[in-house]
């Protein structure tokens, strides 16, 4: 089997990574309640693991970055627990369902939504966004790359853009952490919202929400914590207002494995490690008769992902034939960007996703290149 | 790309429904498998059952044992 749908989880992970959730099975107890040896040791591998998110992000203090179980639960949590009726905010095409649900929840709700359209081939210009800003505008929230075109959004134009005008910059880093270099001081973001088991190699449960300075999230979940047992209220200070309840503390343990091995490889060679293998690949297909391939491939600072459709045949047809004439794995259909597709015209047809990771192999990529290759020109025959 | 075929294929509301529609007609035998919801039914995330038309009765008998309910039932060229 070879596997190309990165970018809805990572499959292949560094080893470490399993042997941390082994062990930490076996020896964790329950972290922020007590202070058995037990209890110390699950919260000193989690505080370990905020320590190194705080170093990814270049966030000033571990305290800001709280674990959730995925980047759904981190936009949700930041989105409603910033935005409140009356209040304005923008957004682009490019989002994700996770983005766009929470925000025509608030719509209902009395929060002004606007959507900022994308360019040709799905690109977002951020001089597009200034004249949506009006005066009760509070956020910015965004993805840092879209999952279906893989195309970057310009974060520290976003957060320039936010700092001169008051707002707050939500960032959805679900596709980019551990790529892309992301600097909340730099790029004047107020809260990351980040996934574990993407490209930082975490396993599935895992991830989180990590705060600037100068935005308070109330929080989606109250209940236990630990500390102040007697107050009628949940603590608010940072991270326990962001973390009721048990966290998972084993599969933190395997993002703290995730994480090292990130850090020590460096975001930028894997960044361009896994080009090399798109390249391969858009260059391999993009001339193939009826291809038809997706977003902007003008440059190479984008995510690794190439998404394409053969001609008219149904994306999930050429998915599913993709694995079981070829053991190949892809992602087909909506893909939860609704409004992305609309812009790409493949709101009928849907798309084929090929995303890539550090251990996808050169090898690997010609098999599928060739793979396409056959299911074209059979059609010839 | 290879030829299309018409193919009875049940769609489900739940992600948990099409796991038990697999679950339950591998265990009676049931011919077919999970394909992803071809995009001319929806382009949504999803799963269907998949198998050849003339296994339709007893396909949707095991479904109906198994308190299984299908969202849609179709035959259409995939």
């Amino acid at each position: 089997m070879i596997y190309f749908d990165n970018a809805a989880t990572t499959l292949q992970k560094p080893k470490e990574v399993a042997e941390a959730v082994y062990k930490a099975i076996q020896n964790f107890g329950n972290s922020g309640r007590g202070a058995s040896s037990v209890s110390l040791q699950a919260s000193r591998i989690i505080y370990d693991t905020r320590e190194k998110i705080a170093d990814l992000f270049h966030c000033s203090d571990p305290a800001k970055v709280a674990f959730t179980s995925n980047s759904t639960e981190s936009l949700n949590t930041v989105i409603k627990g910033v935005l409140q009726p009356g209040d304005h905010v923008i957004t682009t095409v490019l989002e994700h369902n996770s983005v766009l649900r929470p925000l025509y929840q608030l719509e209902q709700e009395g929060v002004e939504v606007s959507i900022v359209p994308c360019r040709e081939n799905g690109r977002l210009e951020v001089s597009d966004m200034e004249h949506y800003i009006q005066s009760n505008t509070r956020a910015i929230v965004c993805t840092h790359v879209s999952n279906l075109t893989g195309n970057k959004i310009d974060i520290h134009a976003v957060g320039q853009l936010c700092r001169e005008n008051g707002l707050l910059f939500l960032l959805d880093a679900s596709q980019s952490a551990g790529v892309f270099p992301i600097d909340m001081k730099e790029d004047c973001i107020s809260a990351v919202c980040f996934t574990g088991h993407k490209s930082l190699y975490g396993p599935q449960g895992t991830g989180g929400i990590c705060l600037g300075d100068k935005i308070t999230v109330r929080p989606l979940k109250v209940g236990g914590s630990g500390i102040m047992t007697f107050e009628r209220e949940h603590p608010n200070v940072m991270p326990t207002a962001l973390e009721a309840g048990t966290l998972n503390g084993h599969g933190i343990a395997g993002l703290n494995a995730g994480l090292r091995y990130v850090l020590k490889q460096g975001c930028e060679r894997i960044h361009e490690y896994e080009v090399a293998l798109m390249k391969q690949f858009y260059y391999g297909i993009k001339d193939l008769p009826g291809i038809k391939v997706y977003g902007d491939f003008s440059g190479w600072d984008r995510a690794a992902i190439v998404t394409f459709n053969i001609a008219d045949y149904d994306s999930a047809q050429v998915s599913d034939e993709l694995s079981q004439r070829f053991g190949i794995e892809t992602r087909a259909g909506g893909h939860c960007a609704p409004l992305m597709h609309r812009a790409l015209g493949t709101e009928h047809q849907g798309a084929v996703r090929f995303s890539f990771s550090n251990f996808n192999t050169s090898e690997e990529v010609a098999v599928g290149v060739e793979a396409i290759k056959t299911l074209i020109y059979e059609d010839m025959d | 790309m290879r030829k299309k075929q018409r193919k009875l294929v049940i769609t489900f509301e739940t992600t948990v429904a099409a796991m038990a529609a697999e679950h339950y007609c591998k265990q009676r035998n049931a011919p077919g498998r999970l394909i992803p919801v071809p995009t001319q039914i929806t382009a949504g995330c999803g799963l269907a059952w998949a198998a050849n038309p003339e296994e339709k009765e007893r396909v949707l008998t095991v479904l109906e044992q198994s308190k299984i309910h299908p969202e849609g039932i179709y035959e259409i060229m995939i």
